[in-house]
């Protein structure tokens, strides 16, 4: 295998060297139309290229032709073997292939195995022959092309561009995947459960689903109240309403300091500090919200004469509040600083103080941005998991007290899978359907923050 | 004929670097005076200097004397906004604010207090705009957005916003330099209007500008004053070669 793909790529460099060689040998009499290395990277990517796709494909194949071989002559053992067994005999012979011996294999197993070792001799035989046949097919295509006036320069151009084409669709092709198999799973789940009843549903109790696990019938009365999301969006809500009251000032108060008043050293300074908050992994956060946080805001909460649950909203959402507060700053920061200085010595001049200049003309200014950086904060804090996994709780409260425990979308999808996970159970399956929720409102969200954002920067282009 | 603002042995600096050099100038009341030179000789630092634009750059250290009907403006007796209010001054590049027409005209009278009620505002914006001869375009539009007006108009709302806060005096940083010719002999002919009500220094780099709209004229050259004197004069008969060489064009 390793030794496979080196051999494709020192091939492609003899063809490299081959077709300069030859374009070199050519421009002795007449000028040519491109210079002799794009002759060299012409042959090189014809040979990389159908060979590198053969060599996959062989790859991919191999597996499945080795079983349909091993299908073929080990007939008449499998055929008495249920589905199951049959598998399991492929990876047993498998590892044994491998050296992984037990010493106790039976006959058939140790002739399974020697046949997977002569067929994937065989095989790597066949991947040299099509490499090597690729090779010159491709180097006699190329040989065939080379002349004074071909602009091999142009053809190279078309590739390395459909190439880059290519990995920029895979991107695409990944995201759209990831969206349809939240979808499928999402209609899954809605066999199961009526999307009505999921969307406008007040409780949430997914446990109930396991009562139908022992018997085979599916109540569907009982999974009606089952999977009420509204109390989870409430308690997301409330979260991110909570993180926004500490992010919102502290960040946006932080961004002006930074951006109209700091010197240019303590900005230098700061500015990459507040950034680290961004960077600290969230787990961090999440057991300094349980550990400390919770905890303290119980003790005062008692203090005062409050009853507070040491799983509470507020500690949740105050420490999510923290880690975003660069969100907010950074950003704003960004388009305080973009205000034109025009606009600020038009308002100096009018005879305006510093702050009225920031308050009337620089804030005002900045509005979309700063509002889009809201935004963008807003669906960090919706999508955020591990801080309210370990601070809020698991229960669903349908309430907009922040002293008492709370759940969000996030936090269920990682208890829908978790633990025990079966994909034909609409206790598993409602993972999906939440996170279809989620990406549809980050999404929204993303897309007017981004819009307000780039409106702002059109305006002062 | 009486002098408005008075400067006395100005010398500027910018940290080490000195743009003006130990220049005493007078500014004579309800005359356009126009200072002009080759490009870096300090015309702009001067000007900003006249209402303390320059306490903004860190590094800009000013030092002389510089008198505003007698009173020192240097002095820490002044506020600076309240210097402001009666120097008003109009940029290169037209800067309105990203505020509707009305607020941008608004915006002075606003900070200082002058008024509180609505239909007061409105006639100080009308007045205002009338006199920056921009009423007639915008009246039926004063809640579009100042910035939505052509560059000529722009530059035109700029003055209205200055002339708003009643100032003395109005300092002008090349106000036509982005603007193209007819947008610029509007603006010409505005100057000659509004001096009958203020006093106008104007930073140019056009000399036939100069000729036209200004009645004394300032030639800077790297930092130094080298001549002033009544406009007719020194595009006429200057005393000085320097002063020559540059008005017919020989550098600059
Ligand atoms: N903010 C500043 N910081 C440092 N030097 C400056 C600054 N502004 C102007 N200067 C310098 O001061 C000199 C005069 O500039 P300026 O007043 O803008 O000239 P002008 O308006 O006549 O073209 C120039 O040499 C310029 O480089
Ligand atoms: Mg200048």
């Amino acid at each position: 295998m390793f030794y496979s793909v080196l051999t494709l790529f020192v091939l492609s460099f003899i063809g490299f060297y081959l077709g300069k060689r030859k374009s070199i040998k050519l421009s002795q009499n007449i000028k040519l139309a491109s210079l002799p290395s794009y002759y060299g990277y012409l042959a090189m990517l014809y040979i990389l290229i159908p060979t590198l796709i053969a060599w996959f494909v062989l790859l991919v194949g191999e597996n499945f032709v080795l079983e349909k071989y091993l299908f073929l002559i080990l007939k008449e053992f499998l055929i008495s073997m249920s589905g199951s067994e049959v598998q399991l005999f492929f990876i047993k012979i498998k590892n044994l292939s491998e050296g992984a011996s037990f010493g106790n294999e039976s006959d058939l197993e140790l002739l399974g195995a020697q046949k997977i070792i002569q067929f994937k001799n065989l095989f790597l035989l066949l991947t040299y022959l099509v490499i090597f046949l690729v090779t010159a097919i491709a180097l006699y295509l190329v040989n065939k092309k080379i002349s004074p006036t071909f602009k091999s320069q142009r053809d190279v151009e078309k590739i390395v561009n459909l190439f880059i084409q290519l990995c920029s669709y895979i991107a695409i092709l990944i995201t759209v995947g990831i969206f349809l198999s939240l979808v499928f799973e999402t209609i899954n789940f809605f066999g199961y459960v009526n999307p009505l009843d999921f969307l406008f549903g007040i409780n949430w109790n997914p446990n109930k689903a396991f009562v139908i696990d022992s018997s085979d019938v599916i109540d569907k009365d009982i999974l009606k109240d089952a999977f009420g999301i509204i109390p989870l969006m409430t308690g997301t809500l409330l979260v991110a309403f909570l993180a926004m009251l500490v992010s919102i000032p502290l960040g946006l108060m932080s961004a002006i300091y930074l951006a109209e008043y700091a010197p240019k050293r303590i900005r230098d300074i700061s500015k990459p500090v507040i950034e680290i908050l961004a960077g600290i992994p969230t787990v961090v956060y999440g057991f300094f919200a349980a550990l400390v946080v919770a905890p303290k805001i119980a003790d005062l909460g008692e203090y005062i004469g409050l009853d507070v649950s040491s799983e509470s909203a507020l500690a949740a959402g105050l420490t999510m509040g923290v880690m975003i507060i660069p969100f907010v700053s950074s950003l704003s920061d960004d388009v305080i600083g973009a205000v034109p200085q025009s606009l600020r010595d038009g308002s100096y001049a009018l005879g305006a103080t510093k702050s009225e200049t920031i308050i009337k003309v620089i804030l005002p200014s900045a509005l979309p941005g700063i509002i889009g950086s809201f935004l963008l904060a807003i669906s960090r804090a919706i999508g955020e998991t591990m801080i309210v996994v370990m601070a809020a709780s698991l229960q669903a409260n349908l309430t907009i007290n922040p002293l008492e425990p709370t759940t969000t979308i996030t936090t269920q999808i990682v208890t829908a899978l978790t633990g025990d996970t079966e994909f034909d159970n609409p206790k598993t399956l409602v993972a999906f359907a939440l996170g279809l929720t989620l990406f549809f409102a980050t999404l929204l969200l993303n897309y007017f923050a981004l819009r307000t954002v780039k409106k702002y920067r059109e305006q002062y282009d | 004929m009486v002098n408005s603002i008075i400067t006395k042995n100005l010398n500027v600096y910018y940290g080490d670097q000195q743009a003006i050099h130990n220049i005493s100038l007078d500014f004579l009341k309800n005359k356009v005076t126009a200072l002009i030179g080759p490009s870096g000789c300090g015309k702009s630092t001067f000007l900003r200097c006249l209402n303390r634009m320059n306490d903004v750059i860190d590094i800009c250290r000013v030092e002389g004397n510089i008198s505003l009907n007698g009173m020192d403006i240097y002095s820490k007796e002044i506020e600076v906004e309240h210097l402001r209010e009666k120097i008003g001054m109009v940029f290169q590049k037209p800067n309105p604010f990203p505020k509707s027409i009305y607020d941008n005209v608004a915006y002075g009278p606003r900070i200082h207090g002058f008024t509180d009620k609505k239909e007061e505002m409105d006639l100080i914006v009308e007045t205002s705009l009338k006199k920056a001869g921009l009423f007639e375009e915008v009246k039926d539009r004063l809640d579009d957005m100042g910035t939505s007006l052509s560059g000529g108009q722009q530059q035109r709302l700029c003055i209205a916003r200055a002339i708003a806060i009643k100032p003395e005096v109005i300092l002008m940083d090349e106000p036509c330099s982005a603007l193209d010719p007819i947008a610029t002999s509007i603006i010409e002919e505005l100057i000659t209007d509004l001096k009958k009500s203020y006093t106008i220094i104007i930073v140019t780099h056009s000399m036939q500008q100069a000729a036209r709209v200004s009645d004394k004229t300032a030639f800077f050259h790297l930092g130094n004053l080298i001549e002033e004197g009544d406009t007719s004069k020194i595009f006429t008969k200057p005393d000085h070669q320097k002063t020559n060489d540059y008005i017919t064009g020989r550098f600059g």
